[in-house]
């Protein structure tokens, strides 16, 4: 049996070989994509524009938008004269956050009364708009004054929750200064890994069907599964190096903490690019064409590996139907499997259900492609 | 010659309608693919933090500590999911993924806030998830401020609290209750319109190249511009067809409302068009096989989605990656298209975003087609 795989492998990798320019792409694809979306993609909602317009223009209003930039949530990058001038800056998209700062507004500060300040959020980008709208109301919670101060106009003001009869101590555990890229690059590492693997196999059995190659295959005493898994495991090495250079970059370049077994990641992404691959078989098999074989892979592993894994949007916050979805996706298991070890340091005691989960999605998906491709040749 | 110019060009277009419509499996794609990612995005894509599994310790078990529980569980942030009674036992639940926010009461806080002691209480938090970890972070000191300060009020009175000095209110514009659903709707149109027009066209091209019926073509009297425009103007048509599909299925299902014009937008689309077809045909000139067309067309889309802004923010990015952005022909239609959907703005704001695609559209188009007339030459 063995001895009829090894050629097909063979034959597989030479073709690989011929085409260097995809194998380049294969090779260095992943890794570019991890240092660009490494960097490009960050879940923290900092240095929202900001335009201001100030009525007042006195000291307090000044120390009030002072306030508000030097958190880094705010960068004021436009001054309007009007009205009008804050509408349009909204609308260029110069700005998304507008102040408006009333002409009594030092005044009342001044004789203790409340000083209304009035902002203006663009809600087109709901999710940036709700935590920018989270920021201005914590901010201006800061500014909040008690009545132990005497200085009710200056804006320094002592933090109420010093006085306050309960205190909250928060513990952050696994990532204790909340950095993004913890989160998202070993997310990222799956994301990946799950397109790369479909699209690398996607094409191998539809190319033989445009070329017209199948047919010597037909006609050769080859078994299906023998073809399926002879073409499958080159491009499971070719995905393993790929593998060992997004581990390498994720730990040495953007320092995740690698708390968990090497050993035990290893295994696992192995075994979900097993999975990922077998999806890319199966696309092919089932279809003859090419630019459908690519398309395929999109839209069943690009978007929901992206959207529906929990990389960025939690899934709990899903409505259940859209939950019951994720359940039959692979890249949500490899997730919990990829941050387990790498931020939680847990090992196969709490992670063997989404082994297993993704042991037998493999299996099928090869079993499956293997069927698809039997009923064909008949 | 040049009065058969239009005809040829017609009877390309059709002969790759044909192609397109014997393949019974690419149209189907075409139109459910952007159903399903429309439907998809609309529902995953949500910024709230909601029900967060929690495991509450009280150590204090007091009717005191059990009132403040429940100011936690009617919040609709936090479910309570285990209530236990040691503080150990939250590290396994966390390490299973089975709570992310755990909650300690220490014992005897119902006897400190009656000596009018302070009383710190433990919130434990999952920081995996950097973004829920802070959202919750947020709630959790709402809510106990909240509390906090009732217990203060009930103590001094009401002038315990001064009004607030500065008081901040907050207007919401576009889109008043902050639906995600109608900012990801206008960028999947343009999601599509990438997916569509860009890798589509790229592997028409390149399946002729690698039948060898490309040879036939040039043998023709057909010039390689036509040939170009040829295969082009189909996955326009279909293009905008998706457009039409997909702002019919926003407005119906998700009630996305459109505040600008739809001829601006469907004339801007064109721009936009104009460059993803100028990036397929140039993918075209730079492959050889449909397996190389396709890799650089998968390697042109994840750019498009998570470097223009269609899901995170711009302005939040390392200024170096900003400027890569401007690379990204998608980054000035999104702002095109939601300004038109949301904003409802025209031209008179939308220019200089027109002007970039309309820059980019006329060196790509240029560019590929003057490879293609080299590669035929």
């Amino acid at each position: 049996m063995s001895s009829r795989i090894l050629p097909i492998m063979k034959k597989e990798f030479i073709e690989v070989w011929r085409d260097p320019r995809s194998l380049g792409f294969i090779l260095v694809m992943p890794v570019m994509m991890l240092f660009l979306y490494g960097y490009g993609i960050s879940s923290d909602v900092k240095r929202v524009p900001l335009v201001v317009y100030d009525r007042d223009g006195r000291p307090p209003a000044r120390e009030l938008v002072n306030r508000f930039t030097s958190t880094d949530y705010f960068v004021v990058t436009a001054r309007a004269e009007s009205l009008r001038d804050l509408r349009s800056a909204i609308d260029r998209g110069q700005a998304k956050v507008g102040l408006v700062i009333p002409e009594d507004f030092s005044r009342n500060l001044g004789a203790g009364r409340p000083a209304p300040i009035q902002f203006v959020v663009d809600g087109s980008d709901s999710n940036t708009a709700s935590i920018a709208i989270g920021n201005i109301a914590s901010i201006g919670k800061s500014l909040e004054t008690t009545p132990q101060d005497l200085r009710p106009h200056a804006l320094i003001v002592p933090r109420m929750d010093l006085l306050l009869p309960i205190e909250l101590r928060t513990w952050v555990w696994y990532n204790p200064e909340l950095k993004s890229a913890n989160f998202l690059i070993p997310g990222l590492t799956a994301v990946i890994l799950m397109m790369l693997a479909a699209l690398l196999t996607s094409l191998t059995v539809a190319r033989e069907w445009e070329r017209g190659t199948m047919e010597s295959l037909i006609a050769s005493p080859l078994h299906p599964y023998e073809l399926m898994v002879g073409k499958i495991l080159p491009y499971v090495v070719i995905g393993l190096v790929c593998v060992v250079f997004i581990l390498l970059a994720a730990v040495f370049w953007f320092r995740v903490p690698l708390r968990g077994s090497l050993v035990l990641l290893t295994a696992s992404s192995t075994i979900f690019l097993l999975g990922a691959l077998g999806i890319g078989l199966f696309i092919s098999a089932a279809t003859k064409n090419q630019q459908v074989a690519f398309q395929l892979p999109i839209l069943v592993t690009m978007l929901p590996a992206l959207l529906l894994s929990g990389f960025f949007y939690p899934i709990e916050n899903m409505p259940p139907i859209l939950q019951a979805i994720t359940a039959i996706i692979p890249a949500r298991y490899f997730l919990v499997i990829i941050r387990g070890i790498f931020l939680k340091g847990v090992g196969l005691a709490i992670l063997w259900k989404e082994l297993l989960f993704l042991g037998a999605f493999a299996l099928l998906m090869l079993i499956a492609s293997s069927a698809k491709f039997q009923k064909r040749l008949g | 010659m040049s009065s058969n110019r239009p005809r040829r060009l017609w009877t390309l277009v059709k002969k790759e309608f044909i192609q397109i419509r014997r393949d019974r499996r690419i149209l189907p794609i075409l139109i459910i693919m952007p159903v399903l990612q429309l439907i998809i995005l609309g529902y995953a894509v949500s910024s709230d933090v909601k029900h967060l599994g929690t495991a509450v310790c009280d150590l204090d078990r007091t009717p005191e500590s059990r009132a403040f529980i429940d100011r936690f569980t009617t919040s609709d942030y936090f479910d309570i999911r285990y209530a236990l009674s040691d503080e150990r036992q939250i590290k396994p639940l966390m390490d299973a993924g089975k709570v992310r926010v755990g909650l300690v009461i220490p014992p005897r806080f119902a006897a400190k806030l009656a000596s009018e002691e302070t009383v710190a209480v433990q919130l434990l938090l999952d920081g995996t998830d950097s973004n829920t970890a802070t959202v919750a972070q947020g709630y959790a000191t709402q809510i106990v401020n909240a509390e906090a300060t009732r217990i203060l009020v009930e103590r001094l009175g009401p002038k315990a609290i001064a009004p607030l000095a500065v008081d901040p209110s907050i207007r919401v514009w576009f889109n008043p209750d902050l639906k995600s659903v109608n900012f990801m709707v206008p960028g999947v149109v343009a999601l599509i319109l990438t997916i569509v027009t860009m890798t589509m066209t790229a592997t028409a091209i390149v399946k002729e190249k690698e039948r060898g019926t490309i040879e036939q073509l040039i043998v023709s009297p057909i010039r390689p511009v036509q040939i170009m425009l040829g295969k082009a103007i189909p996955f326009v048509i279909i293009g905008y067809a998706d457009i039409l599909l997909v702002v019919l299925v926003g407005l119906l299902w998700f009630r996305v409302p459109v505040a600008g014009s739809f001829p601006l937008l469907l004339a801007l689309s064109g721009l936009f068009i104009m460059t993803t077809l100028g990036l397929g045909l140039l993918i075209s000139t730079l492959s050889q096989t449909q397996q190389q067309a396709m890799m650089l067309g998968f390697f042109a889309n994840p750019p498009f989605m998570l470097l223009s802004g269609f899901i995170f923010p711009i302005a939040s990015m390392p200024e170096p990656m900003q400027y890569i952005t401007y690379l990204i022909p998608l980054r000035y239609f999104l702002v095109i298209i939601r300004g038109i959907f949301l904003k409802g703005v025209g031209i008179e704001v939308l220019w200089p975003q027109a002007l970039a695609l309309l820059g980019f559209g006329v060196v790509l188009l240029f560019l590929s087609a003057l490879r293609f007339q080299k590669r035929l030459g």
